[in-house]
Order: C-alpha cells, then sequence, then structure tokens
C-alpha cells in the first residue's frame, strides 16, 4: 500500500493505455527510427529482388538473380548455371572467424569476470571500469593500433627481431589470425561484462557446501558455478558473436582486404563493384542469421529461466 | 581453508591481467610513439609534440575535425532530447500496450549489424533522392544515437520514485511546472550522461559514416581511415591518441555524473 | 446537493476498482471540521488507496468526494486545495528545506513576501528553523518528517493527508511524533487525516477512527467507541487483544443488556451490538484485562490455569474453560500481596460488569 514502491506513477491520476501525451513524447523516437531505421530494412529486402543498375542503383525489375548468384555461377555463353562456393565460403569463414573469437574471448573473458567479482567490493568497481573503457574507444583508433603494432615494421617484429628470437618479421598482419586477433580485441569487454554480472550475483554460499560435500575447486567450477552463470555465458557469448559475424573494420585493415568477411563482402557490393541487389541479398541473409542466432538464444534463455522456478 | 580460499583458482588472476594488456597495450603504445619525435620504430628520438601540431596544420584533418564535432553535437543533443522524450512515454503512467514493441524499437539499432545498418541507410536516402552529404551522415548518426542516450537516462528516470512529481502536484504545480521543476532537475545527471555517449558514439563511427557521406563531406574517422590506407605516418598515431584521449574523458565523466547524484535522494 | 459545510471531507458511496480487483466498495462517510482523523486497518484494507483519492492521484470509479461542500473528485491533484505527507517524505533532493517549504506557495503564485514570512513562520512551528538552508540529505529521519510535514502545511491547505508518515521512525521518535502532530492539529485547527495499521498510534491520536477492512468500512467512532464496543469480531480483534467465546442468544436485550448461553450452560449478560433476537447466534467479546479470577465456587464461569506469562507490568494468565473454550486474562502487577494462580489450578472467572460484548455474525 505504500506510495513509495511505484516508479511507474508520478503525474496524473493512474492512466494506463496510449494517452495523447504519451503519444506525443514516444512519435519522435517512433518516428525517427521507424523512418530512417526500419523502412531502409524493408527496402533493403525489396532490392535484393531486384536487377543491379548499369550504373549503380536498380533497375525496378524483379528477379531473384541476386539470391541464385550467391550460390551459382552462371556462364556467360551457354547461360549454364553452376554451383560455386565462393560465396558460401566468405559466410562460413566468416561463422568460423567469429565462433573463433567467441571461444578465445571466453577462454580469456571467464576468468577475468570471475577474478573481478571475487575482488572486494569496493575494487570491483575500478576493475569493471578499466574493462568497460577500452569498448568505449574509437573501435577504428584500436584496429589501427592494433594494426600497428604487428605490421611487419611494427614493434613487435622489432622486439622479436632486437632481441633475437626471430631472423626476419613474422607475417601477422593481412592474416587470418590478425583478423581473429582484431575481433577478440574488439569485443572481449563484451564478454567480460554479462559474465561478471551473473558471477557478481551468484550465492556463493552454495561454493561452500560443494566443498563440504568433499568436491574440489574445478569440480565446483564446473558443476555448481558454471551452470548458475550459464546466462551471462550465453549473453556475453552473443554479444561477441553478432557483432564478429558482420564485422568490417577487423577485415578490412587487418585482413588487408584480401580476407573477406560478410561485412566486407556487402560493402564491396555497395563501392567497387556497384551490385546492390546482390549487396542487399547478403546483407538480408546476414541479417537473417542474426536474428535466427538471437531467437534461438533467447527462447533458450527463457526456457532455462522457466526451469530454475 | 579459509572461505576464501576455496573461492580462488589459480591462473585467473594472470589471465585477468593478459586480459587487461591486450585491452590496453595497443592503445598505449600508439601514444607512446605519438609523441616519438623520430619516425623510426626502433629508435626513441625525444619526446615531441611535433606530430600533434603536423596534424593539426592539415587542412584535411582541420575540416575533419569540425565535421565531426560539429556533427557530433548537434547529432547528440536531438537524440538525447528523443531519448529524453522516449524514456519519459515508457517509464511513467504505467504499462501500456505495445510497451515491448516499442522498447524493442528503441533498441533495434544496437541489434542490427552495423554494416546492414549502413547499406540500408544509403540505399533509402538514395532512393529517396536525399543527397548525400554532411546533412546524411548527421541524420543518420542521429537515428543510432537515441538508444545510446536513452540507456542512462531510463536507468536514472526508473530511480526516481513517483512520489516527487506527485509531491509537486499536490503542492499546485501544473504536470509541466512539476516536470521543469522536480524531475528534470532529478533527471539531470542521466541526461548529461546520456548526452555524453551519445557524442563518442557519434563522435567514433565510421561504417555507417564511410557509407552515406557524399563527396567532399568527411568526419575524422574517415580521415583516419583514408590515411591509413595509404601508408603509417606518425600523424596518424597524434591523432587517434587525440580521439582516445577524449573518449577516454568523455565516458569517464559520463559515468561519474550519471552515478554522482545517487546518494542523495529517498 | 451541498451536505453542511460542517463537514470537511465528505466520502459519498465510493467505489474503486483496478481493473477486476476491487479496493473499495462503497464507502461513505464524513470527516468533521477540525478533526483529527484516523483510518486505520491491515495492508491491503484499501486506506492508502481512499487517501489517495482524496488528494487526487486516483481517479473514482464510482460515487463523489465533497471538500467543504465542493465536490473534487473529478479536479486534479493540483487544483485540490489538500495537501499530503508522504511515507517517504518525498522531499525534493535538489532543494534545500526553505525550498521545499516554499514550493507549494511559489506554484500557486504567492507574492514573494508572503511566501518568505510563512515559510519562516512554519519552519519555527516545526522547530527547524536552524536547518533552513540545509538540503534533506543532510538531515535526520525526524528531521525529514518534519520538513515534509511544514511543507504540506505551509500553503494553509483545508485538509492536510498524511499516509503513514511516522512509519520509518523509530519507536522513541515516533511516540514523540505523536504527540507532537496531535499538538500541531490543534494549533492550526486544519482538518488531519491520518493513514495508519499500527493501532495504538490510531488509538492515542485520534479523534475518531474509520476501521477498515477488505475495501469497507468497518467501524467509526472515537478511541474508546471503538475498543469498548466494537460492532463486529474484525473490529473486535483488530483492536487490542480480546477473547472471543461462541454464545447463543437466551431472550432479546431488555435495556441494552442482553442474556446469552455459552456451550457450557453459563449465562452472562452482556451489552449487544445491534438488536438479536432470542436464538441468535454470535460471538462475546471480553477484553482480557476486564477478566478477573478467584478462588473456585459453586457456580459460575470456571477453568484451569494452563500458563502463567510475567510481563512486567501485568501477568497473563492463558486458561481453558470447562467447556474447552481458551481464555486470556490480564492482572496488572501491583506488587507484592495475594499470590497469584500457578498452571494446573482451578480457578473462577469474574467479568467486569458490562465488559462483555455481544457480537452477532
Amino acid at each position: 500500500m505504500a506510495s513509495a514502491a511505484r516508479p511507474d506513477s508520478g503525474g496524473a491520476p493512474a492512466s494506463a493505455g496510449l494517452s495523447r501525451e504519451r503519444l506525443w513524447l514516444l512519435s519522435p523516437t517512433l518516428l525517427m527510427i521507424g523512418f530512417f531505421l526500419v523502412i531502409p530494412l524493408c527496402l533493403i529486402v525489396v532490392y535484393s529482388f531486384l536487377t543491379p543498375g548499369t550504373y549503380g542503383g536498380v533497375e525496378w525489375i524483379g528477379s531473384t538473380a541476386a539470391y541464385v548468384q550467391f550460390l551459382f555461377e552462371e556462364d556467360f555463353l551457354s547461360e549454364e548455371l553452376t554451383f560455386h562456393s565462393a560465396y558460401l565460403e566468405i559466410y562460413f569463414g566468416s561463422f568460423v572467424q567469429a565462433v573463433t573469437a567467441t571461444v578465445a574471448c571466453l577462454i580469456l573473458g571467464f576468468p577475468t569476470a570471475y577474478f573481478i567479482a571475487t575482488r572486494p567490493p569496493r575494487q570491483r568497481t575500478l576493475w569493471v571500469f578499466l574493462v568497460t573503457i577500452p569498448y568505449w574507444v574509437n573501435l577504428l583508433i584500436r584496429t589501427v593500433s592494433m594494426l600497428f603494432i604487428i605490421r611487419d615494421e611494427g614493434p613487435l617484429n622489432a622486439l622479436l627481431l632486437e632481441i633475437g628470437l626471430i631472423a626476419t618479421p613474422l607475417r601477422i598482419a593481412y592474416t587470418d589470425f590478425a583478423i581473429g586477433l582484431g575481433l577478440v580485441y574488439s569485443y572481449l569487454p563484451f564478454m567480460v561484462l554479462p559474465i561478471y554480472a551473473a558471477i557478481e550475483r551468484f550465492n556463493f554460499s552454495l561454493v561452500e557446501a560443494a566443498h563440504d560435500l568433499y568436491a574440489d575447486r574445478w569440480t565446483t567450477l564446473r558443476e555448481v558455478i558454471l551452470p548458475a552463470v550459464k546466462p551471462g555465458v550465453i549473453a556475453g557469448s552473443l554479444l561477441v558473436f553478432i557483432p564478429s559475424l558482420g564485422s568490417f573494420i577487423a577485415p578490412d585493415l587487418l585482413g588487408g582486404g584480401k580476407q573477406l568477411m560478410i561485412g566486407n563482402l556487402i560493402a564491396l557490393q555497395f563501392q567497387g563493384s556497384r551490385n546492390w541487389p546482390f549487396g542487399a541479398a547478403a546483407a538480408v541473409i546476414l541479417l537473417t542469421i542474426v536474428l535466427i542466432v538471437l531467437m534461438l538464444f533467447t527462447r533458450k534463455q527463457a526456457a532455462n529461466a522457466g526451469e530454475a522456478r | 581453508m579459509s572461505s576464501i580460499e576455496i573461492r580462488r583458482y589459480p591462473g585467473f588472476r594472470p589471465i585477468t591481467w593478459l586480459c587487461l594488456a591486450i585491452l590496453y597495450a595497443p592503445m598505449l603504445v600508439i601514444t607512446v610513439y605519438s609523441f616519438n619525435s623520430l619516425r623510426s620504430i626502433t629508435t626513441w628520438g625525444e619526446f615531441s609534440f611535433a606530430w600533434y601540431a603536423k596534424a593539426f596544420a592539415n587542412p584535411n584533418i582541420q575540416n575533419a575535425a569540425l565535421n565531426s564535432l560539429l556533427i557530433a553535437v548537434v547529432a547528440a543533443t536531438i537524440a538525447t532530447a528523443i531519448a529524453m522524450a522516449a524514456a519519459l512515454g515508457m517509464l511513467r503512467g504505467g504499462a501500456f500496450r505495445g510497451r515491448g514493441g516499442v522498447f524493442a524499437l528503441i533498441n533495434l539499432p544496437l541489434m542490427v549489424p552495423e554494416i546492414v545498418t549502413a547499406v540500408a541507410t544509403l540505399i533509402f536516402f538514395v532512393a529517396i533522392g536525399f543527397d548525400l552529404g554532411l546533412m546524411s551522415i548527421l541524420v543518420a548518426h542521429t537515428v543510432f544515437c537515441i538508444p545510446f542516450a536513452y540507456l542512462p537516462i531510463s536507468a536514472r528516470l526508473q530511480g526516481i520514485e513517483g512520489h516527487f512529481e506527485e509531491a509537486a502536484q499536490d503542492l499546485y504545480a501544473s504536470r509541466w511546472a512539476a516536470f521543469r521543476y522536480v524531475l528534470l532537475p532529478m533527471l539531470a545527471p542521466g541526461v548529461i550522461s546520456g548526452f555524453m555517449l551519445a557524442f563518442i558514439i557519434s563522435l567514433d563511427d565510421f561504417i555507417i559514416t564511410n557509407m552515406v557521406a557524399g563527396p567532399g563531406a568527411t568526419t575524422l574517422p574517415l580521415a583516419i581511415y583514408g590515411m591509413v590506407r595509404v601508408g603509417f605516418t606518425p600523424e596518424i598515431n597524434a591523432i587517434s591518441t587525440i580521439l582516445l584521449l577524449i573518449s577516454i574523458v568523455f565516458v569517464t565523466i559520463s559515468y561519474f555524473v550519471g552515478r554522482g547524484d545517487a546518494t542523495s535522494e529517498h | 446537493m451541498q451536505r453542511s459545510p460542517a463537514s470537511a471531507v465528505d466520502i459519498r458511496n465510493v467505489v474503486k476498482r483496478f481493473g477486476s480487483f476491487t479496493a473499495l466498495r462503497e464507502v461513505s462517510f464524513d470527516i468533521r471540521d477540525n478533526e483529527f482523523f484516523t483510518l486505520l486497518g491491515p495492508s491491503g484494507c484499501g486506506k492508502t488507496t481512499l487517501l489517495r483519492m482524496i488528494a487526487g492521484f486516483e481517479t473514482v470509479t464510482e460515487g463523489a468526494i465533497f471538500l467543504y461542500g465542493e465536490e473534487i473528485e473529478k479536479l486534479p491533484a493540483n487544483k485540490r486545495p489538500v495537501n499530503t505527507v508522504f511515507q517517504q517524505y518525498a522531499l525534493f533532493p535538489h532543494m534545500s528545506v526553505t525550498e521545499n517549504v516554499a514550493f507549494g506557495m511559489r506554484m500557486l503564485r504567492r507574492p514573494a513576501e508572503e511566501i518568505r514570512q510563512r515559510s519562516g513562520q512554519i519552519l519555527e512551528l516545526v522547530q527547524l528553523s536552524a536547518f533552513a538552508d540545509r538540503k534533506p540529505d543532510q538531515l535526520s529521519g525526524g528531521q525529514q518528517q518534519r520538513v515534509a510535514l511544514a511543507r504540506a502545511l505551509a500553503p494553509r491547505p483545508k485538509v492536510l493527508l498524511l499516509d503513514e508518515p511516522l512509519s520509518a521512525l523509530d519507536l522513541k521518535l515516533r511516540q514523540a511524533m505523536r504527540v507532537e502532530l496531535k499538538q500541531i492539529q490543534e494549533e492550526t485547527g486544519i482538518t488531519f487525516v491520518f493513514v495508519t495499521h499500527d493501532q495504538e498510534e490510531a488509538l492515542t491520536m485520534s479523534d475518531r477512527i474509520a476501521v477498515m477492512s477488505a475495501g469497507e468500512l468497518q467501524q467509526i467512532g472515537s478511541a474508546s467507541d471503538i475498543y469498548e464496543r466494537p460492532r463486529n469480531r474484525f473490529v473486535a480483534g483488530f483492536i487490542g487483544e480480546t477473547n472471543l467465546l461462541p454464545v447463543t442468544v437466551e431472550e432479546a436485550p431488555i435495556n441494552g443488556v442482553c442474556s446469552c448461553r455459552l456451550a457450557s450452560g453459563v449465562v452472562i449478560e452482556s451489552n449487544p451490538a445491534g438488536r438479536p433476537g432470542a436464538g441468535a447466534k454470535g460471538h462475546i467479546s471480553i477484553r482480557p484485562e476486564r477478566l478477573s479470577l478467584t478462588a473456585p465456587a459453586v457456580d459460575g464461569l470456571h477453568g484451569t490455569i494452563d500458563r502463567t506469562v510475567y510481563m512486567g507490568t501485568d501477568t497473563q494468565y492463558l486458561l481453558h474453560l470447562d467447556d474447552g473454550a481458551e481464555l486470556t486474562v490480564r492482572k496488572q502487577n501491583t506488587g507484592g500481596d495475594a499470590p497469584g494462580f500457578a498452571p494446573g489450578e482451578r480457578a473462577r472467572v469474574e467479568i467486569d460488569r458490562g465488559a462483555a460484548r455481544l457480537l452477532v455474525d
């Protein structure tokens, strides 16, 4: 009955529903995002079913050529369609990169999150802050700095040459490995933070109970802690996987533009190659994959939460 | 075995330090090198601001910096105002049908991969005949700044109980007066925090800006990208360090402002 | 149709529904001018909802509310000359004490000089003049409570609403504030409508109390009315402690006295609530302090002591009557003298004259 516990009121007698005032407050948001994001997204879907114009842009002639082109190559003379895997390979390669980056972030991020969560409370905010700051620094700059370090003439190679560990510079930059490194670097904080939040909420007396019942620390980790913080792990994994899948900057700068990921492929269609419908199709496919992944995991999350009642 | 012992896992601490090293090393390295008077990677000349001076003197950089700042200020301001209105609409006056949908809409820019947003925006602008230039960048930035401004504002608003506005109305304040004299001052830290976040997001953006920028319209990230493509120069280090510092300063301030007044309420 | 202006607040057939849930079912009563009126009841009984409806924070589903003759239930909160002291005070954290207190008058656009004077005056009344420039977070709980009170009094409301304002204070402070609030009400002459779940608070402070339960008004009356002459079992049980014994009415009341028969056959004289007919079933409510124990005799009510509990000021005897019913008797400890009864002993139970209250279902 307390008037205190009402964060939702504040103002006129509680009137539910879409009052005029509420409509006014929400309409700028609805208009901006609806008009400049939702409609463009719909447009992309439409464009994926059109024909490329001669100088870029589109002709309003319906066609599934873009999607066909994704899987098949048309022989110029015989108009035969043969299956080619180039684009599938790009998607698959991106998928592999994203998964690798996610796993690497997990290996690095979980212990970090655990460590921070078990610091004395006052320290924790500082640690979290330290981990978060890099995320807010310009992604381009961060990728550029990484490139700076690992390139042939960069400090890393210089150091290794100096110590005598190697004789010629290590080719790290412009490789798949470099891209992977870049992805991990870009999204690591996003793995740490959700896991940290989950571990912070975890009731550590469960660990004491496990020890009381003769479990050692690694068993405890596997059977007591991990299941409890699974939602955080999943959230973190999604937050690394999804941006990695569609990443542009890392493959572009660190891969030297030769190792294509989905992001580069899409961008290319709107810059050099000028095949808009194909670019749109590639974007639609990426978006669909992302949505499916999201739905799968949120459904799984909800199921887990439901079971845990 | 003390209870703290049980929680300790060997190896976790070094991994944490490794993580932090990975996160900070590149930025630190680039910062250090930006002050090296020599171009060389292996030799240290002396501490110097020479590259900063060179970068600032570059008219291309100046133009880009000005554009970036201008767009960031305007986009952040508009986005913050819109986000504040949205937060009020969402969080005051009880639940309403479609609230989940609106929430999804507000977060949509965060969920769509940036490259997809970038090309979608591009084709949309071209389709409606919107000339690509600084304006197109501004509009695109405003849209995806909205969720970033929304986050701290809504977090702050949720922590402000309804009885303050009720008390104001009980004391004869009109709805507008209650907002202006009571709610807004209490909301201010969240608004400022949201503005700063939006500002940084706009300043830092590359992918979307790259797609929708018209010829001649350049921002700092675009300029840096162009320069890196050509080859590494110490000026790049200098500009990068500046952007780095701006980001860190802004986020730090935004963080402390957002938390600052948390203790002074009941 | 206007009510008599002596009615400060007139609640007429008010119903409040939240969706399918009915919080208030046709409540009607009036609050008099210059009265300290309390709404008392357990959580969820609707007392806070009713208060918020008078303030204007909840709409009225059915019925009407009149303030000194004027119908107000359709007016927004900021147009009603009624002010509220909130349970958690809701002091504006970014304003000083004086600014908080002056807020209402500022919104009413009173002249600056008047605001200044009135603020000073009101702060004197609550003894906080020394803290005029402090911010709320620099004050103790008790001081914040007084600022909330001052803020609500400053605009000279016609009625002051208080939503469990003392619940956040510790016991000693609460007791001191009860006295202060009562004094302030008497000094200012403003009608106070006070909401609480603490019956001791209600009994000590109020001119009249409205006891509520599950959205319905159970009884209105002075503290002694409610305590000594409860109208039903809820009120009897909610206020203080009581013993309830099932009885059957022997004959209809004569001169306000009614004979009732217990299951064991013993007949008790009671004063009835309402007019029960012979043969009606009901309960007798007797307060533990209105019972006494004497040596067993031939006739009358008898029982065996189960336990005794020493409580400092009183000794409590828990016993069961011959017919099995349980009874609690309280005897004040007046020092030394007559040895009390021990567990296992038999005793005769005597009821003070007029202390048995008949409540018919």
